[in-house]
C-alpha cells in the first residue's frame, strides 16, 4: 500500500457575496500517489496550487477553501486514514507519523521562548511518557550533528541555517512516517542550503519515511527528489522519475522550466514564455497552458487533456506530449 | 564629461551597532574599488550571500548611504559634494533604482501608472496629461508592455514578473545612466524570470544603459554579466570578466559559492549532496 493515495482531488476556495459566487480553483482534479521511502517533489510557480495542495493534503484547509470532491489517503504504520473522513484519527496522527517543515523557520519556533519550549510544546504529548522527554530531544539533536546547547538558546540568537536544522530536528523527532516540506531551503544561503538538503535526505533514509518536498527551484528538485509532478494553474501536468523528467520532458512547460534555468558554464541565450500565470479564478478554457504554449492546437483549446501515461514511465496530461525540444 | 560613469575609490563603510555600552563596529564594506566606463555601457554582478556588504554598496551608489572612508564618483563628481537640490535631482534621475520585490516596491493602494506620471512629471518636467502619457507609454513599450494594459490596475492585478517590468519602465522614464538592480529576480517566477533577465541585456545594448546588477545569483549572473566582484563580509575576494571568473575561480570562498551552486542536473546535483551527507555520518 502506499504512503498517501490521493484521488480525483478538487479544493476551491468558494467566496459568495450577495448571491455572487466566485470560485477559486487552487486544487483541480489531481490524482497521486507518494510510495514509501521516497522523496516526491512538487514544482511549480507561485500560484500555481502547490501550497494549497500540500495544506489539502495535510488535512490544514480553513474556510473559504473547502474540499469539493476526492479523497486523501494516508497509510500509517499498515492502517488507512481518510483525512477528510476520520478527522478524529488524523488529530492523533499529528506530528506523530504526519509532520511538516515549514519555510520561515521563525514561524516555527517561539520567538520568546527558548527553543527547548518550542521542542516540549510541539512534541511532548506525541512521545513515548515513559521515557525522559529531555534526554530523548539531545539524543536526537546528536544524531543529527547538532549541539545540545542550542535548546538554551533563544530563535533569535541562532544562524538561519542553524534554525532551519532545528525544524527538521522539530519535525523528525517523533520519526513520522511521512514528512511534508514547503520550501525549506528557499530563506537560506546557498552554502547552507546545501547543508540543511543533505540533513533532510540523510534523515529521510535513516527513517525510511515519505517526504513531499515543495519548491519553485528545479535545481532542488534535480539533488534530492526521486519523483517529480509538476503543476501548472492548479492542474498536475507531469509526474515521472526526477532524472527521466530532466532528461525527456514531456509537457512544452515542463519543457521549458528544464531549459530556460542558466547555467555555469553555459551563456547561450535563453527565451522566456510569453504571457503570465493565468488566474486560477478565472482559468483559460481546455489546457490551461494552452495561451502560452508555443506548441498549442486547436484541440488544446477546447478539450482538457487527461492524465495519461507517458514515454518515459511517467504521466502527462498534454495533447502534444513528447513534442517539445529543450533546447 | 568623465571616461567613467561610476568610479568607487577604496570605499568602505562602518555601523555602529549595539546600545550605548555594548557599542561595536560592523565593517559593512572594506576598501573596493571598481569603475564602469562611460563608452562601453555593461552589466556589472557584484555577488556574495548575505551579509557580504552588496546591498550596502548598492545604498552608497544610489546616494541614501554615504561612504565612511573612500570615494564615490559619478560622472566624475563625488556623490558626496552633491548638497544642493538641484544636483541632488539630476543625480537621482541618471541613477535609478530596481529593487527585489516589486510587490512592496509599489504602494498597493496607488495606481501603478500613478508612479510613471509622478516620475515623468519630477524628472522630465512633463506638464501636461499627454505629454505625461506618452513619457510613460515610451517607457513601458522599451519593457514589452503598454499604458492600455496597465492603465489605472492596482499592483495585486499584475503578476510579479509583469510589476518588476513596470518597476524597470519607471526607472527608464529619466533616461538613466545607471541602474543600481538590486536582487531583482530573486522573487520573480521562474517561467518570468528570464524575461526581466534578458530585459537588462537589452536595456544595456540598445539603451546603453550600465547595470550594476547585485545578486547571490552566480548562474544568472554568468548568463548576463560581463564583470562580476565576488564579496564576503565586506571585502572583494575575487574580481574580473565573469566568464574567466566564474569558469576557473581561485580564491577559496569563489570556488566554495561556485561549488554551492545545484546544477539543474539531477545526477551531477544528487551526488553533490551525497558527498555532503557521507561527511556527516549519521548512526
Amino acid at each position: 500500500m502506499p504512503a498517501l493515495t490521493i484521488d480525483r482531488l478538487k479544493a476551491y476556495y468558494v467566496n459568495e457575496h450577495f448571491g455572487l459566487k466566485r470560485e477559486v480553483r487552487a486544487v483541480d482534479d489531481i490524482s497521486l500517489v507518494v510510495r514509501r521511502n521516497e522523496i516526491y517533489g512538487l514544482a511549480g510557480e507561485s500560484s500555481s496550487g502547490k501550497t494549497s495542495l500540500i495544506k489539502t493534503l495535510a488535512g490544514a484547509i480553513r474556510p473559504p477553501m473547502r474540499v469539493i470532491d476526492g479523497s486523501v489517503r494516508f497509510n500509517f504504520g499498515g492502517e488507512s486514514v481518510d483525512v477528510y473522513r476520520q478527522p478524529d484519527r488524523m488529530r492523533q496522527a499529528r506530528w506523530r507519523h504526519l509532520s511538516y517543515i515549514m519555510q520561515g523557520s521563525m514561524n516555527v519556533l517561539n520567538p520568546v521562548r527558548r527553543v527547548k519550549h518550542s521542542f516540549r510544546d510541539f512534541a511532548f504529548r506525541h512521545m513515548d511518557p515513559n521515557r525522559d522527554f529531555q534526554d530523548r530531544v539531545v539524543e536526537h539533536l546528536r544524531r543529527l550533528q547538532l549541539a545540545p546547547g542550542v535548546l538554551e538558546a533563544y530563535p533569535h540568537q541562532l544562524s538561519g541555517g542553524m534554525r532551519q536544522r532545528l525544524t527538521i530536528a522539530l519535525a523528525t523527532i517523533c520519526e513520522p512516517e511521512f514528512i511534508v516540506a514547503d520550501e525549506p531551503t528557499t530563506a537560506l544561503d546557498v552554502l547552507v542550503q546545501q547543508d540543511v538538503l543533505a540533513l533532510i535526505k540523510e534523515v529521510q533514509r535513516r527513517l525510511r519515511s515519505s517526504v513531499v518536498f515543495v519548491t519553485h527551484d528545479m535545481s532542488v528538485h534535480a539533488a534530492i527528489t526521486d519523483r517529480l509532478g509538476v503543476m501548472y494553474a492548479g492542474r498536475l501536468v507531469e509526474e515521472g522519475p526526477t532524472a527521466r523528467i530532466f532528461a525527456e520532458p514531456q509537457h512544452p512547460y515542463t519543457a521549458h522550466l528544464i531549459a530556460s534555468l542558466p547555467r555555469i558554464g553555459d551563456a547561450r541565450i535563453r527565451r522566456s514564455l510569453p504571457g503570465k500565470p493565468p488566474a486560477l479564478s478565472d482559468p483559460p478554457s481546455g489546457c490551461r497552458f494552452h495561451p502560452r504554449c508555443p506548441l498549442a492546437i486547436a484541440r488544446c483549446i477546447k478539450e482538457v487533456p487527461e492524465m495519461l501515461p507517458s514515454a518515459t514511465g511517467g504521466r502527462v496530461a498534454c495533447h502534444r506530449a513528447g513534442e517539445a525540444e529543450v533546447t | 564629461m568623465s571616461a567613467h560613469v561610476l568610479q568607487l575609490d577604496h570605499v568602505s563603510k562602518r555601523f555602529a551597532i549595539g546600545g550605548f555600552f555594548s557599542r561595536q563596529k560592523l565593517q559593512a564594506v572594506n576598501d573596493v574599488s571598481f569603475t564602469l566606463s562611460a563608452d562601453r555601457p555593461e552589466i556589472f554582478a557584484v555577488v556574495g550571500e548575505s551579509g557580504s556588504g552588496k546591498s550596502t554598496i548598492a545604498n552608497m551608489i544610489l546616494g541614501t548611504e554615504l561612504p565612511s572612508s573612500g570615494e564615490l564618483r559619478f560622472d566624475g563628481r563625488d556623490i558626496a559634494t552633491l548638497r544642493s537640490r538641484r544636483d541632488r535631482e539630476a543625480f537621482i534621475a541618471k541613477v535609478q533604482p530596481v529593487f527585489q520585490n516589486p510587490f512592496e516596491a509599489f504602494n498597493p493602494l496607488t495606481r501603478i501608472d500613478e508612479y510613471l506620471f509622478a516620475t515623468a512629471r519630477r524628472f522630465k518636467a512633463a506638464r501636461s496629461f499627454d505629454q505625461k502619457q506618452h513619457l510613460a507609454d515610451e517607457a513601458l513599450q522599451r519593457v514589452g508592455l503598454s499604458l492600455a494594459e496597465i492603465r489605472g490596475r492596482f499592483p495585486h492585478e499584475l503578476s510579479g514578473g509583469q510589476l518588476q517590468r513596470v518597476a524597470v519602465a519607471r526607472a527608464l522614464i529619466p533616461e538613466p545612466k545607471l541602474i543600481v538592480a538590486d536582487e531583482p529576480v530573486s522573487m520573480i517566477d521562474a517561467s518570468l524570470r528570464m524575461s526581466i533577465v534578458n530585459l537588462f541585456r537589452g536595456l544595456r545594448d540598445e539603451l546603453k544603459v550600465s547595470i550594476v546588477y547585485i545578486t547571490h545569483d552566480l548562474a544568472t549572473a554568468y548568463y548576463i554579466a560581463d564583470r562580476i566582484i565576488i564579496m564576503r563580509k565586506g571585502v572583494v575576494v575575487e574580481q574580473g570578466q565573469t566568464r574567466a571568473v566564474l569558469d576557473n575561480p581561485t580564491h577559496p570562498y569563489s570556488i566554495a559559492l561556485k561549488n554551492a551552486v545545484l546544477p539543474p542536473d539531477p545526477a551531477q546535483a544528487s551526488a553533490i549532496i551525497r558527498a555532503r551527507e557521507t561527511h556527516m555520518h549519521l548512526p
